[in-house]
């Protein structure tokens, strides 16, 4: 947390059209380059919310979206953000809509300006680190939800973005394709917020952290994470952690 | 129901270029829809046929869908012959079957069946993106061309989401009958596929948007013509050409 952040979120707070309550209350969040945070927070507590909120998908009721120290206020101000930050939805269905595997992973590096040579290059080498070249030619809406997600992550990092935001990526996933990921993950080269129940996971791949409750965000230290674990070996349920 | 059953193989015919597919199909087309002579629509059948061969598709599958549109075209041949005023070949009291009927319904299948395998080997064996991008390369209204991507895009959406429901009631045991419990569940489920695959169209908009779509596909086969392409298209003009002739000198 040295340099100046990427991403920096200032008294961002929001309200659903149907809602009473704020859902995010002068969120206060920044992310410098190469920092890896967790975010965790009961269910429904905003978190998703908080990712659309910094892509621009979602205008927040008052606050700031900065990138790179620049205010992010109309459509097109996203743009770089866009280009440089990719977003793992939550549901990776959401996420793949071509007829095979390739096409998908392409499509990201052509709407970039890739040839369609070289993007098809790009994509099949982002399949094969993520040890996924075996699916290529696969049909997206055949693979199993674990595969879903790791091709969704691959569409992704075909893009080369300088950060991740990951909306609960292990979701689906078994044990070794967990490995798998933290393994992938821990092997990146930038910045990333990760969004996870899992509490192992996050400690092997974080190690900043912030907890999203009732509005309000406190920063903490994945270490915390791991003793709290330790005394809940089965503390997969979301809950408040008080002084995290 | 399955999407872009055909588009994935290897033939020669998979590998030719969009355009001239797709040129192709509309003349061979249009002359077959067009034509009123039986040697016409039998040609359109022999040339269908051929095509669906070199496409090497799978049989079955071919003949599933053929069966499909015959069902329509089964229709005709219900009503048809009894009803097209001509001479009656055969009578039985009140009914009676008039050759023209007859003649005119074998026309119609011959015809149907041409176009449809027609249209299996040369634009069923390309996926609905390249199509569309096909389509945008000669010149058709970039708005029209995204209209037919996304059409192709969100009634899979909408299937995808009436399956998911469709199941979740299944397997808590909805087995439907004819009563108003049935008629409020579908009703309900075809309400809550509309709702939802509104929601997820939207989603489905956010992610493409966020890697960078600007409203025009792309593709990875971005091919020019080469030879084989120029060769087959000069074989389909002509071909379009040979049916018109025919057309013209027996009519
Ligand atoms: N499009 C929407 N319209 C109205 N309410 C929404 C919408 N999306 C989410 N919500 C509500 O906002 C809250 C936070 O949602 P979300 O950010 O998805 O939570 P999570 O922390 O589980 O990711 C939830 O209570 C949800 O019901
Ligand atoms: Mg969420």
């Amino acid at each position: 947390m040295t340099n100046a952040p990427l991403i920096l979120l200032q008294d961002i707070s929001h309200r659903y059209a149907d809602a009473e309550n704020l859902i995010l209350n002068k969120v206060h969040i920044s992310l410098s380059e190469h920092q890896r945070v967790g975010l965790i927070g009961p269910n429904g507590c905003g978190k998703t919310t908080l990712f659309h909120l910094i892509m621009g998908l979602l205008k927040p009721l008052s606050g700031t979206v900065r990138y790179k120290g620049k205010v992010l206020a109309g459509d097109k101000d996203f743009g770089e953000l866009r280009e440089e930050v990719g977003l793992l939805f939550q549901d990776a269905d959401d996420q793949l809509f071509s007829p095979t595997v390739l096409e998908d992973v392409a499509f990201g590096p052509l709407n970039k300006g890739a040839a369609p040579a070289e993007a098809r290059d790009i994509a099949q080498q982002t399949l094969k680190d993520l040890g996924l070249s075996h699916l290529e030619r696969r049909i997206t809406h055949h693979l199993s939800g674990g595969e879903k997600k790791l091709v969704a992550l691959a569409t992704i990092l075909a893009m080369h973005p300088r950060v991740l935001l990951l909306d609960e990526p292990t979701n689906n996933l078994d044990q070794q394709t967990q490995s798998r990921l933290i393994g992938i993950i821990n092997g990146l080269d930038l910045a990333f917020m990760i969004i996870s129940h899992d509490y192992d996971f996050l400690v092997a791949t974080c190690e900043d952290l912030y907890l999203l409750d009732k509005g309000h965000v406190t920063s903490g230290h994945t270490s915390h994470l791991h003793t709290h674990h330790h005394a809940h070996p089965h503390g997969a349920h979301p809950h408040k952690h008080g002084d995290a | 129901m399955r999407f872009e059953q055909f588009s994935q193989g290897s033939s020669f015919l998979h590998r030719l270029d969009t355009r001239v597919k797709l040129i192709s199909t509309f003349f061979l087309s249009l002359v077959l829809a067009l034509c009123q002579s039986d040697l016409t629509a039998l040609a359109g059948l022999v040339i269908g046929i051929l095509l669906i061969t070199a496409a090497r598709l799978e049989m079955r599958q071919v003949c599933y869908r053929l069966l499909m549109v015959n069902a329509f075209v089964g229709f005709l041949w219900i009503t048809l012959p009894l009803s097209y005023p001509g001479d009656r070949v055969f009578a039985v009291g009140v009914l009676s079957i008039s050759s023209q009927g007859v003649a005119l319904a074998t026309l119609i299948t011959m015809k149907t069946n041409a176009i449809i395998l027609i249209i299996t080997a040369l634009l069923a064996t390309s996926g609905t993106a390249d199509l569309g991008h096909g389509l945008e390369r000669l010149g058709m209204p970039r708005k029209l061309c995204l209209l037919l991507l996304f059409s192709y895009r969100y009634i899979f959406v909408i299937h995808q989401e009436y399956q998911r429901l469709a199941r979740a009631a299944r397997l808590r045991c909805f087995r439907p009958g004819t009563n108003l419990h049935t008629y409020r569940t579908y009703g309900y489920l075809f309400g809550m596929t509309l709702v939802k695959s509104c929601h997820r169209a939207d989603r489905v908009r956010q992610a493409m948007m966020l890697r960078g779509f600007k409203g025009r596909f792309l593709t990875l086969n971005d091919s020019i013509p080469v030879r084989n392409d120029l060769l087959f298209l000069g074989a389909a003009v002509a071909g379009a050409f040979c049916l018109l002739a025919l057309e013209l000198g027996t009519r």
